[in-house]
């Protein structure tokens, strides 16, 4: 029996009567994160974490129907036991285990395996049959630890003090990761932020996570030339209106892509730092190994590619989500 | 190395030209020659012999490690560069290898890395030795360099080693930057590039010395080639029309054909020596005065024709090295001389086009009648009156086998490389087809792992209500849609999928695009039956419907219409 099938909505857990991270409107929705392509808008009632209750509200409408809950917390609807466990990809991300009857699976959402100090470390929860991830499922991605990664950062920033340093990055837990490793390699220094990271800032801050200080851009003068300052902003703001402000800044792009020259070439950064909150090759296959699942489905990005050599290497019955039923 | 590794570097995390250039400058003046000559060759991307093939480099650690064919492939389609994939992949891969590598064999090698040798010394000993060894002993040699280098440097080893390095600087901007760094002139700088590099530290000090040596007269190299821009017309029409000299534009090779004492030397725009493959022309010009630099166009034209041979007569001796007479009788060719740039030793690319052309008259009716002599024909032109001739001076070039035609100012100097503004191309309009959008590749570069590379295909028959037609494959296109519209197909591409073939997509037929090109003939190795020259894509019809896309019938009927005006005349 299947504990999860697909729909149109998205995977559909016929005991609970609930949908994983639905793409349109349900009745009820479970959220593994906050990501605007998790959550969206719309549906009946939502069960979420409880640390992640800011920004989903912030970012789905103050008055929606949400039961958050404290991770590894078991509760029960309908048939279903339920219960939410860290994944370490942002602030109050979560895997999602459901046991009906005897049999366990777990939905892991987005999640990564290296230390991230803005959020829980990723918890490996036994099951029968695991659904991961894959956005980074090839061998030529590995990454380094964030510290060296700050460092890298740290040091192209304070090398060109005589320009601006845009650093683009995604702005709900990339940017606050960036803060929270610059925090933790020593660098006290304010950090400047494009409105749209200040926002999803706040909420990190209400929920204590250390970071480096920080302030909007919008809080300094106009006629203040930025120079020697870092500024984080999310990738859209890149050749946008916004960015005039900055008169010749260094522009660069962290994240997961840039490790391939050609990505980094084609979105036009000078520099680009391998920086990502998605597990990478050996972090996806560690974790399959991790659960002990015998079956496994892979969805988003390289999913066939993970699938297969988990079937062939380690014997796994493994397919492609888009395979399931 | 580690200076170049870190120029290249740097280079690659700067998007200004200006920068680029003060980067490659400072480079040059502070290595030492011998290195800087090297960087010199590398950054103009001077054909180098292939020491390894990128397989090669795969095959080695493939053997050592345990990875499958397939993952391999995947990757590699998704960088689009085997040699980066190779560097991005030799971390993962290095704690399996590690131990498996002979030491012994290889220590000299490796112990000298250890000294920071300098990037003469990679390129003529190491690469070169490596190049050579039997195998086993070549791979335990590359897998022991592998894992001795920093992650940073695997990339630019690879590059290096497949031969295949070129990081996408212009030729034009290390001319800027060598004329920048030494106070040179640019054109000086391109000139002394012509003539035969070799990586040694006098070639580079010539490169770069002090201006002594006289203009002109420089043996048996090419001068560099002064070309014209695409045709705008907003930006002569308000000149005087009599500034302007029309002639037709010949669809063949740019050549230089030059005449010393010692011999005749008839070069290509890609500065290459095509003596071989025209042994007419050399014969022709003998009866050309000696030091004499005509700059034209090699074309496929028999002697009592009105009218030029098409191109693809022209391509069949391109490909080969030497030509026989069969060949010679086939594809009978001539020089048209449209430009003289050096007479009697004198170089005269100082002197106005009205004056070179003159001269150029004049030294064709000097020519000693020998039997080749009809095989240099005369470009013919005339001075423009008013712009509203152009149109019919264009029609008419193509109606008598060009191209379309040249505008060139009559005051024009010849300068070198692409100087906008004095010399224009004004091609005649494609031919076009609506064609639909059936496979998708990803590009290389900077299109990796962007679905870029598209083929197309037209219907095997008309419409008809009850007939079960098939899309055949017609021409592939990798230009002509910008930015937006690459992202915009790719994301259409990854959702329409219907088939994966390795790293070709099968999509939904659906879209169709209006596809542009220079000619059409038939040819077997095409599944249509015909091959296109040139094809690009001139737009996205959206406004269109897979139904509605041509077919091959259509294609046909453009390619005996383009067959008939050839032989009408």
């Amino acid at each position: 029996m299947n504990v999860l099938e697909r729909t149109e909505s998205g995977l559909y857990c016929r005991a609970a009567d609930a949908w994983i991270d639905p793409s349109r409107p349900v009745s009820r929705a479970l959220i593994t994160h906050a990501h605007a392509d998790h959550a969206r808008p719309g549906c009946g009632e939502y069960w979420a974490v409880d640390v992640s209750e800011g920004v989903l509200r912030e970012r789905l409408g103050r008055d929606i129907t949400l039961h958050s809950m404290p991770y590894r917390q078991e509760f029960w609807i309908n048939q279903a036991c339920l219960s939410f466990h860290s994944a370490g990809h942002v602030l109050g991300s979560a895997q999602i285990r459901l046991m009906v009857e005897d049999q366990v699976w777990v939905v892991t959402g987005d999640y990564k395996r290296c230390p991230d100090p803005s959020c829980e470390p990723f918890e490996v929860v036994p099951c029968d049959v695991l659904i991961t991830e894959a956005t980074f499922g090839l061998p030529i991605y590995a990454w380094d630890t964030g510290q060296r990664v700050a460092t890298e950062i740290r040091d192209w920033w304070h090398g060109d003090r005589e320009r601006t340093s845009l650093l683009f990055c995604y702005s709900f837990g990339k940017a606050q990761r960036l803060l929270a490793e610059l925090n933790a390699i020593g660098v006290g220094e304010e950090v400047l932020l494009h409105g749209a990271v200040e926002t999803v800032t706040r909420h990190y801050r209400e929920a204590g996570v250390a970071m480096t200080a920080s302030r909007p851009v919008s809080d300094l003068p106009r006629k203040d030339s930025l120079v020697g300052r870092l500024v984080l902003a999310p990738p859209s703001a890149h050749r946008s209106a916004w960015m005039r402000r900055f008169r010749a800044p260094q522009t660069a792009f962290a994240s997961g892509w840039m490790a391939v020259r050609g990505a980094r070439r084609r979105r036009g950064y000078e520099r680009g730092f391998v920086l990502s909150d998605h597990a990478d090759w050996q972090g996806l296959i560690r974790t399959v190994i991790d659960s002990g699942a015998k079956t496994v489905y892979v969805t988003h990005g390289q999913s066939d590619v993970l699938a297969r050599f988990l079937h062939e290497r380690h014997g796994l019955d493994a397919k492609a989500l888009d395979q399931l039923n | 190395m580690d200076a170049f590794a870190a120029l290249i570097e740097e280079l690659d995390q700067s998007t200004g030209t200006k920068r680029k250039i003060d980067l490659i400058a400072r480079h040059l003046q502070q290595a030492n020659a011998h290195d800087a000559a090297w960087s010199v060759l590398l950054l103009i991307g001077e054909r180098r012999k292939r020491l390894i093939t990128g397989r090669r480099l795969r095959e080695i650690l493939q053997q050592a490690s345990a990875m499958p064919d397939w993952l391999f492939d995947d990757c590699q389609s998704h960088v689009g560069d085997s040699a980066e994939t190779l560097s991005l992949l030799w971390p993962q891969l290095k704690s399996d290898i590690g131990g498996r590598i002979h030491k012994p064999s290889v220590t000299t090698w490796v112990n000298q890395l250890r000294h920071a040798p300098p990037m003469h010394w990679w390129m003529e000993q190491l690469l070169p030795a490596l190049a050579v060894m039997e195998a086993d002993e070549q791979s335990n040699t590359v897998l022991a360099i592998w894992e001795s280098l920093p992650h940073e440097r695997l990339f630019l080893f690879n590059k290096l080693l497949t031969g295949g390095f070129r990081i996408g600087v212009a030729r034009g901007l290390v001319v800027k930057a060598i004329a920048t760094g030494f106070n040179l002139e640019e054109g000086l700088v391109l000139e002394r590039l012509m003539t035969p590099a070799d990586a040694s530290e006098q070639w580079f000090r010539s490169l770069t010395a002090v201006a002594t040596e006289e203009r002109g007269n420089r043996g048996p190299f090419p001068y560099p080639f002064f070309l014209a821009s695409p045709f705008k017309e907003e930006t002569i029409e308000n000149s005087d029309p009599s500034e302007w000299w029309v002639e037709s534009k010949w669809d063949g090779i740019r050549g230089q054909l030059i005449q010393r004492e010692r011999g005749t030397y008839l070069w290509s725009r890609g500065e290459e020596l095509i003596n071989e493959q025209f042994p007419e022309l050399i014969e022709m010009a003998s009866a050309i005065p000696t030091d004499t630099v005509l700059d034209g166009e090699v074309i496929c034209w028999a002697e009592h024709e009105q009218q030029p041979r098409p191109f693809s007569d022209l391509q069949r001796r391109l490909g080969r090295k030497t030509v026989g007479r069969k060949l010679r009788l086939e594809c009978p060719v001539s020089f048209v001389a449209y430009d003289l740039l050096e007479r009697d030793g004198t170089d005269l690319r100082s002197t106005p086009l009205e004056e070179r052309l003159e001269q150029l008259g004049d030294l064709q009716r000097l020519m000693d009648t020998n039997t080749a002599k009809w095989r240099c024909r005369l470009s013919s032109g005339q001075q423009l009156q008013r712009w509203d001739q152009l149109d019919q001076l264009r029609k008419e070039a193509v109606e008598q086998g060009a191209e379309g035609v040249m505008l060139k100012q009559l005051h024009s100097l010849y300068l070198s490389g692409r100087k906008r503004g004095h010399w224009w191309k004004h091609k005649r309009d494609p031919m076009t087809l609506d064609a639909v959008l059936i496979y998708a590749q990803a590009g290389r570069g900077r299109r990796a792992n962007l679905f870029t590379d598209y083929t197309f295909a037209l219907w095997n028959q008309q419409s008809e209500p009850t007939s079960n037609r098939q899309l055949v494959t017609f021409a592939k296109a990798y230009s002509g849609l910008n930015d937006a519209e690459i992202l915009e197909l790719d994301r259409w591409i990854r959702s329409h999928t219907l088939e994966r073939f390795g790293p070709t997509r099968a999509v939904e037929p659906e879209l169709v695009f209006e596809i542009g090109f220079e000619g059409i003939q038939a040819s077997k190795r095409h599944k249509c039956g015909l091959a296109v020259r040139f094809p690009r894509i001139l737009r996205w019809r959206s406004d269109r419907i897979a139904d509605s896309a041509n077919t091959i019938e259509d294609a046909q009927t453009l390619c005996d219409q383009l067959a008939k005006r050839t032989l009408s005349t």
